[in-house]
């Protein structure tokens, strides 16, 4: 089929699966769907929805992954989107100065400067796609792509947690210090991961994070 | 109890990982190592995945407050208890009140990077999200959620009544199994989702070239330096999933191969992922050595994993072999 997604293996343990197309909420709503179904099945040890697109960790290895793909796919074809009533977080952000060192490369790759960068960060509010990358993170959907900017060439080894930042058509806040090939553009404090808490962290895949400009460092 | 007498820092408390937390952003972490982990717990009568402490940087001390069987698996090192040497990958006895001193050298049969020190009974931290292991990033898991530092003090757990022959050895995997090409260590690979996205000549030269593992590697992953590795046209990817293995190329043309503490998930362009079962062997990979990728098919790496299992079940028929010697040789005094 013309918009079937694009099935590939993550080496012998899991498979990924990419839905066409730009990156939309319906299709997330989907993932969602595919996540909740597929995560019952005997072969699957986690499904982990991402960016319009979900990956499947195997318990073991499929002798022949073919039957497995065709069951994803038909999975796929039925599943409707499915809403999710989240709740909405506010975050203010000092964007810019220390706490936002890639505020240039953004500025010298959109042609805008520091408060516009800010305004049009803020404007929307942002759905919870899913969690990834580390303990609490959130992946937003919605960012404006006139902010869009390339993940930097080389990973930074530490950014810090609280970190506001935008790789490739993307945005999200930082839950912790750590490496990230990001674009650090600004700075909140939230803790967004409690190890002692079920479920362990703030916001769920369906919630909202709203940001609000606390100040521009020029 | 054990005490962390060494200031020597990054040696961390692992099981063989923390599995089904992905999706909160949790990584697996987990032994760098899985076959030296859990070789030597069959040897000592734990389950397999009973937590032990993952040494990479020697020399290493400690002192064992209480009597307890104790073996070193992974890399090849020089151990005394006390001043008495004790060989790698051999069950022995301490009593209480020695010390364990672990420091470089050895036989040097194999280069490699990362000592286990395994217990009877296991290191016995809670359980967070179901796992022993320490989770650097989100600073839980093992001993408060860090590198362990001189003064911290490790509780044992209760050992198995399966009793643990003292001498009782097997040889290491990477001696049973090598793995070479032209010299150099191998390690198989599966094509990931972008491979054809890179250009012909980037492509051949990754496979055709030695790759050096950077100072710049850890437990996240491990920066490699080679030939350039150019895609055909910039590619930015929605992110997406990632396991261990899995070998991204940023855009600076350079590989980075996540490892057991990578994220989750990222959005770099994938050229291909570590079979699982060579992670063990690029987990001992020492930081300057130098790897060589290996193209293998699904079921070539599939049966990969069978040799893995096939290793270490011979190890456990050899160690219950062991314990019915000994039980016999008893009877016979």
């Amino acid at each position: 089929m013309a918009h079937d997604p694009v099935i590939s293996m993550l080496g012998t343990t899991a498979l990924l699966l990419e839905a066409h197309g730009e990156t939309s909420l319906e299709t997330q709503q989907r993932i969602w769907s595919l996540s909740a179904e597929v995560c019952n099945w005997p072969e699957v040890l986690e499904a982990v929805p991402g960016m319009n697109n979900l990956m499947l960790c195997f318990r073991q290895p499929p002798l022949d992954p073919q039957p497995l793909i065709r069951g994803l796919l038909d999975a796929w074809r039925r599943a409707k989107p499915m809403a999710v009533e989240g709740r909405t977080i506010e975050l203010p952000v000092v964007y810019g100065g220390e706490t936002g060192p890639h505020m240039a490369d953004v500025m010298a790759h959109t042609g805008l400067d520091a408060q516009e960068i800010a305004e049009i960060h803020c404007a929307p509010l942002y759905p919870v796609y899913a969690l990834g990358s580390h303990p609490g993170y959130c992946y937003l959907g919605g960012m404006d792509h006139r902010i869009a900017t390339p993940r930097r060439k080389t990973p930074v080894l530490k950014i810090p947690g609280g970190a506001v930042s935008i790789g490739g058509f993307q945005t999200g806040v930082s839950a912790s210090d750590g490496p990230s090939g990001w674009n650090t553009i600004g700075s909140t404090s939230l803790s967004f991961f409690d190890v002692t808490k079920q479920p362990p962290t703030l916001l769920q895949p369906g919630d909202c994070i709203r940001f609000r400009i606390e100040r521009v460092v020029q | 109890m054990i005490e962390i007498l060494s200031s020597t820092a990054l040696a961390t408390v692992q099981d063989l990982g923390r599995f089904g937390a992905l999706g909160w952003g949790v990584s697996h972490s987990g032994a760098m190592d899985r076959l030296a982990l859990t070789a030597g717990n069959i040897l000592l009568g734990n389950d397999d995945n009973a937590a032990a402490v993952e040494i990479p940087i020697l020399p290493f001390k400690v002192r064992f407050h209480h009597s307890c069987t104790i073996v070193l698996t992974g890399a090849d090192h020089l151990a005394r208890l006390d001043e008495v040497p004790l060989l790698p990958w051999l069950v022995a006895p301490v009593q209480a009140g020695q010390v364990l001193t672990v420091e470089r050298g050895g036989p040097s049969r194999w280069q490699a990077s990362r000592v286990y020190l395994c217990v009877a009974g296991g290191i016995d931290v809670p359980l967070a999200l179901g796992s022993r292991s320490t989770q650097l990033r989100g600073q839980f898991g093992g001993h408060g959620g860090r590198t362990l530092q001189q003064g911290d003090h490790l509780p044992v757990g209760v050992a198995s009544d399966v009793h643990c022959p003292a001498g009782m050895g097997v040889v290491p995997p990477a001696l049973s199994m090598p793995l070479m090409v032209e010299g150099t260590q191998a390690i198989r690979v599966l094509r990931a989702a972008e491979y054809e996205a890179f250009t012909d000549h980037s492509c051949a030269e990754f496979w055709a070239k030695n790759w050096k593992i950077t100072s710049q590697s850890d437990r996240y992953g491990y920066r490699l330096s080679g030939p350039m590795i150019e895609p055909k046209v910039p590619l930015e990817l929605r992110s997406h999933g990632i396991v261990p293995g899995v070998i991204q190329v940023p855009h600076g043309g350079q590989p980075i191969i996540q490892m057991r503490d990578a994220q989750p998930s990222g959005g770099y362009p994938k050229i291909g992922t570590v079979i699982d079962a060579d992670l063990w062997r690029l987990g001992q990979a020492p930081i300057g050595s130098p790897i060589r990728f290996v193209e293998v098919t699904w079921a070539e790496a599939v049966e990969a994993l069978q040799d893995v299992t096939d290793w270490l079940d011979e190890v456990r028929r050899m160690v219950a072999l062991g314990r019915t010697v000994q039980k016999g040789a008893g009877h016979d005094q």
